[in-house]
């Protein structure tokens, strides 16, 4: 009898169900920022004043896509007298991106759509960079091959098997498909709409798209609410809509607005009709723009020092800051502060804002788990082949994109970028219950969810490295988008300007770049140098 | 217990003593072989039925059951233990060491897998519980019954540990399932024979028992010599010929097959090239653009890791450098070593002149700095995965562009223009996308039929009209001839293939489909 038991115990550890009882991975890794600790450390305590305030001329709090698109607008617009602060390490925010031996690779945001030829700021960045080669007879731009996605794009894991593309056809009813189709001639009925004023419905960035009532009456009902009222029953058409929602916004049919919703996939239209845009990316995904952009800043970006209190003062703007690697308080005195950063952190920093503005409040952002995983080697792979985006169908995570794909290499070591929102309708107790994860469990987390896909993974996983965003990604709820106390975030509060993804209900790289380019000529036109302008 | 066993303890001195401590040795080999068995089975159900969990509990569970129905058996065995031990080895070392061919081939050539697969695992299974409880029975008269029980089942426990940790990290990626299973079957036959001298004493005259031992051992070893034939024999059912040589590199397999006067390499299952008619080929692919350029010193080769093009392009004096990328490390080396392959190659490979360099052509073309070259040669496998298909892209042919001389030539095959019309003039429609000025070929090549290929310079050129003299196929008019294209290979209008679509992927395999 205890033979018996014996042999079942040994073979049964070469089953991956008995994984979890062993007390470590075969490979290593770590909890990577963001600084948890730091963001946290002054919350309800004010930082002891310091020895002196630095005039300058304009200050931007906070380092990441909106700070940095407002520092290279301000630069660009002749003004070398400003500083940004970033309490990271790194600069770029959740466009930040890393790099080991075996490549490049993002660590959040990681592609862009191609902008349409109104969208002037994205292209005069994208030409900067090097990936808009120029116009074609017709006047669209022409992008670089190597920065557009890759064939093959994005492929979906279900029934056991891959399959190309992200919408599964296969076991599709005719139902299934004729809603799908409909589904996509409401997108495009969407994608021709143009208001009194020519603008569009829906367009990238959100401050040119119309505000006409039939639009906005969108905002009023959940995705799933309009999907209901539309007819949309088809369970797969529902996962991918449900899909697009967890992918961009962090949050579920239920609680996304309808308008959030469409906008989606009308804004990202070619026209009425026609295809989506293609997308760009690089090995370490939108890190390639932020690389680009940092160069703006030059050594006028101060990494590690963390604004903690913002006040008005008769000369000016008062800046208390805390500098991490120096363990001491710094500040400055400016004219002008762009406020980059999000309106949860404006809200404790900035005296008096939380008491004028309530719907500053009112913002939910989703917590986002991220992890990159270095592979020794590719796993064997009998159907649909490696694409950039590999999605598993049945898990609460988004799948994930592979950092070689687009620097071509199709063998050998590579990294994994695993991507799950914590998408359940109360963001504060998914903040919570993601913070509570320490790495052994996070990793647990990642192997568990792709080994139904790839039984072999565990063993040609070299490191396994994870960063918890607490606030990833801010939610479009409904009613959010075109509620007039919220739009009103976006104004200046005394000399303070904002410049966030935030202020536009949805987290994009074009809508960042947007309140950063305004923010800044804002500050411009303050200081007496107005322009023409980049947007 | 102890009470009851102490009127067994302790052998009558008049009996022949077996030599107990060694018999003990066998019980630690023979667990071994029992969890081994049960591990292939597992793991070869799971990579033939997938779903792992289920294959591996449904085979541990019938295979413990079945070692009970064993041990419950054994009660039933009276006489002429230590004789039907040795006969017990043999049977398991038979059916278990066997196991492994016999589900592959079950599997390949009949339908009720399953039926063979479990009546397997109860046949291994109900051998393997007759071994612990006779060969306890065998010591009993031995061995104190205390001392008996924690020893046999002490290192019954450890075989089984042992086993255990060496299928995983040793066997499975050093043998894989047929070897292993046929060499833990000799392992138990020779646990067999040990015990003719071990249990000498009862087993009487044993000469014919160890000859049946021999016999069991020689047909194990010859299957053991034959598993890497194994395989070898599944594929030649698909391939018409021979196979000469097999290698499963990173990248591929390799095969070469030899018949019918010639041999032939296949890549994945895919035609290269027939010993018989690649000189057509080879010779369509390099001298045309010596025609174009008879001075070129500096050649590069994308792909071509067979050497072949190499050899053809060594018989230009002028040529001082070629550099031939090609991404398998398995193929230059069988392209240097295998003597058939290198005979056909002349030694191209070895030739001072040449540098191999084991890369991604594209990724190599991405981030090294060689050349200037005169000319280039892209002569990769037809684009039928989206990894060949980045090959055949206008960034491919944009990031060569940057590697050449201004008035260097580019030549690329391009598969058929009769039976992948649409595939070839995509090719060229791509080259041309990507700046260069490109004049198509073709001719006959039997094992492949009509075969194309584009050739192309950053500058417009007149197609050459003399080529080296004394090649075996072509000649001065041979050549002008290739540039004329019949009506039904003429061009088409197609999509340029670019990295975001990869449209000749698509193209290729349907249009191939056809004649498949």
């Amino acid at each position: 009898m205890r033979r018996r038991d014996f042999l079942a115990a040994t073979a049964a550890s070469a089953l991956p169900l008995a994984c979890r009882k062993k007390p470590e991975f075969p490979f290593q890794g770590e909890l990577v920022g963001p600084d948890l600790a730091l963001g946290h450390r002054f919350r309800g305590q004010a930082v002891p004043d310091p020895e002196r305030f630095e005039p300058v001329s304009a200050l931007i709090v906070g380092g990441g896509v909106a700070g940095l698109s407002a520092a290279w607008r301000l630069a660009g617009g002749g003004l070398d007298d400003f500083r940004v602060l970033e309490m990271e390490p790194e600069p770029g925010g959740t466009s930040r991106s890393g790099r080991n031996h075996v490549s490049a690779f993002p660590w959040a945001a990681h592609y862009l759509p191609v902008p349409d030829r109104g969208n002037r700021a994205v292209l005069r960045l994208l030409k900067e960079c090097g990936v808009l080669e120029g116009f074609d007879a017709k006047g669209d731009p022409v992008f670089a091959e190597e920065a557009t996605v890759r064939a093959p794009e994005e492929r979906v894991f279900a029934y056991g098997q891959w399959w190309e593309g992200l919408y599964l056809r296969a076991g599709a009813s005719a139902e299934d498909e004729r809603q799908y189709h409909a589904f996509f001639q409401e997108v495009d009925r969407w994608a021709a709409f143009k208001d009194a004023k020519g603008r569009p419905a829906f367009s990238i960035p959100r401050s040119r798209c119309s505000d006409a009532p039939e639009a906005r009456a969108l905002d009023g009902l959940s995705f799933a609410a309009w999907l209901d009222d539309h007819g949309f029953s088809s369970p797969r058409l529902r996962w991918l809509l449900d899909y697009a929602c967890r992918d961009d916004y962090g949050s579920r049919l239920e609680t996304t607005s309808a308008w959030a919703g469409l906008f989606y996939f009308a804004a990202r239209k070619q026209g009425p009709g026609e295809d989506s845009r293609p997308l760009l990316t690089w090995p370490e995904g939108n890190g390639f723009l932020v690389n680009h952009l940092r160069k703006a800043s030059g050594d006028r970006l101060r990494c590690g020092v963390m604004a903690t209190s913002i006040r008005a003062v008769r000369e000016g703007l008062r800046v208390t800051a805390w500098d991490a690697a120096q363990q001491r308080p710094v500040g400055w005195l400016a004219k002008r502060v762009i406020f980059s950063g999000p309106q949860h952190v404006a809200r404790h920093a900035i005296e008096g804002l939380g008491a004028a503005r309530p719907a500053t409040s009112r913002i939910h952002n989703a917590p986002w788990l991220v992890a990159n995983l270095t592979l020794r080697a590719r796993p064997q792979e009998p159907t649909f082949p490696l694409a950039w985006d590999n999605v598993l169908r049945d898990s609460e995570a988004l799948g994930y994109v592979v950092a070689t794909h687009q620097s071509l290499r199709d063998h050998g070591p590579t990294v994994w970028t695993w991507y799950r929102p914590f998408s359940g309708a109360d963001c504060e107790a998914e903040r919570a219950r993601m913070l509570a994860l320490d790495w052994p469990a996070c990793a647990r987390m990642v192997m568990a969810d792709l080994r139904p896909a790839h039984p072999d993974l565990e063993g040609l996983v070299a490191r396994l490295d994870v960063m918890r965003w607490g606030h990833a990604m801010v939610r479009p709820a409904p009613g959010q988008l075109w509620d007039s106390d919220f739009l009103a975030l976006a104004r200046p509060f005394g000399a303070i300007h904002f410049a966030h993804t935030e202020l536009s209900g949805f987290s994009l790289f074009e809508e960042a770049q947007d309140h950063g380019l305004r923010a800044a000529e804002e500050v411009l036109a303050a200081l007496g140098r107005p322009g023409a302008t980049w947007r | 217990m102890d009470d009851s066993t102490q009127p067994e303890a302790g052998a009558p001195a008049d009996q022949p003593t077996l030599k107990a401590p060694l018999l003990f040795l066998s019980v630690l080999l023979i667990a071994s072989c029992g969890l081994i068995y049960e591990l292939v089975a597992g793991t070869l159900s799971s990579y033939l039925l997938g779903d792992s969990v289920t294959q591996f509990s449904t085979v541990i569970g019938v295979y413990l059951s079945a070692m009970g129905l064993g041990s419950w058996l054994s009660k039933f065995l009276h006489r002429g233990l230590a004789r039907r031990f040795v006969d017990l080895e043999l049977a398991v070392a038979l059916v278990g060491g066997f196991s492994a061919p016999i589900l592959f081939q079950a599997f390949a050539h009949t339908h009720a897998f399953r039926v063979v697969l479990y009546g397997t695992v109860v046949a291994v299974g109900t051998l393997v519980g007759l071994e612990i409880p006779i060969l306890m029975r065998i010591l009993k008269d031995q061995v104190r019954f205390k001392d008996l029980v924690a020893g046999v089942l002490t290192l019954d426990y450890i075989g089984a540990l042992f086993a255990s940790l060496l299928f995983p990290l040793l066997l499975m990626p050093k043998l894989g399932l047929v070897r292993t299973s046929l060499l833990f079957g000799l392992l138990n036959a020779g646990v067999g024979l040990w015990s003719t001298h071990l249990l000498q004493s009862q087993l009487g005259p044993t000469r014919m028992i160890r000859l049946r031992c021999l016999a069991v051992m020689a047909l194990l070893a010859v299957g053991l010599a034959f598993a890497g034939k194994f395989t070898l024999a599944v594929e030649e059912e698909i391939f018409a010929d021979e196979i000469v040589y097999a290698r499963d590199s990173a990248y591929q397999r390799i095969v070469l097959t030899r018949g019918r006067g010639s041999f032939q390499l296949f890549l994945n299952g895919n035609l290269q090239f027939s010993s018989a008619d690649e000189y057509r080929y080879h010779e369509a692919l390099v001298h045309p653009a010596f025609g174009v350029r008879p001075d070129a010193r500096r050649v590069l080769i994308c792909g071509g890791g067979d050497g072949l093009a190499v050899r053809e392009v060594l018989k230009h004096p002028s040529v001082q450098e070629v550099v031939l990328v090609d991404l398998d490390p398995a193929m230059t080396d069988m392209a240097r070593r295998q003597p058939m392959v290198r005979q056909l190659n002349g030694a191209a490979l070895d030739d001072p002149r040449v540098k191999v360099v084991n890369a991604d052509a594209m990724v190599w073309l991405q981030e090294s700095t060689g050349g200037p070259f005169d000319l280039a040669y892209v002569d990769f496998p037809d684009p039928n995965t989206y990894a060949l298909g980045k090959l055949y892209t206008s960034r491919f042919y944009r990031l060569l562009q940057r590697r050449l001389t201004d008035d260097a030539m580019i030549t690329v095959q391009s598969t058929s223009p009769l039976m992948a019309r649409q595939s070839f003039w995509c090719i060229a429609a791509t080259m041309e996308a990507s700046g260069l000025k490109v004049r198509p070929f073709h001719l006959a090549v039997p094992s492949f039929g009509v075969w194309g290929f584009a050739l192309a310079s950053k500058r417009d050129f007149a197609p050459p009209t003399r080529v080296l003299p004394g090649l075996r196929h072509l000649s001065d008019e041979a050549t002008a001839a290739m540039f004329a294209f019949p009506k039904d290979m003429d061009r088409v209008p197609v999509e340029v293939n670019r990295l975001d679509n990869q449209v000749l992927v698509h193209l290729y395999t349907r249009e191939w489909r056809r004649w498949s």
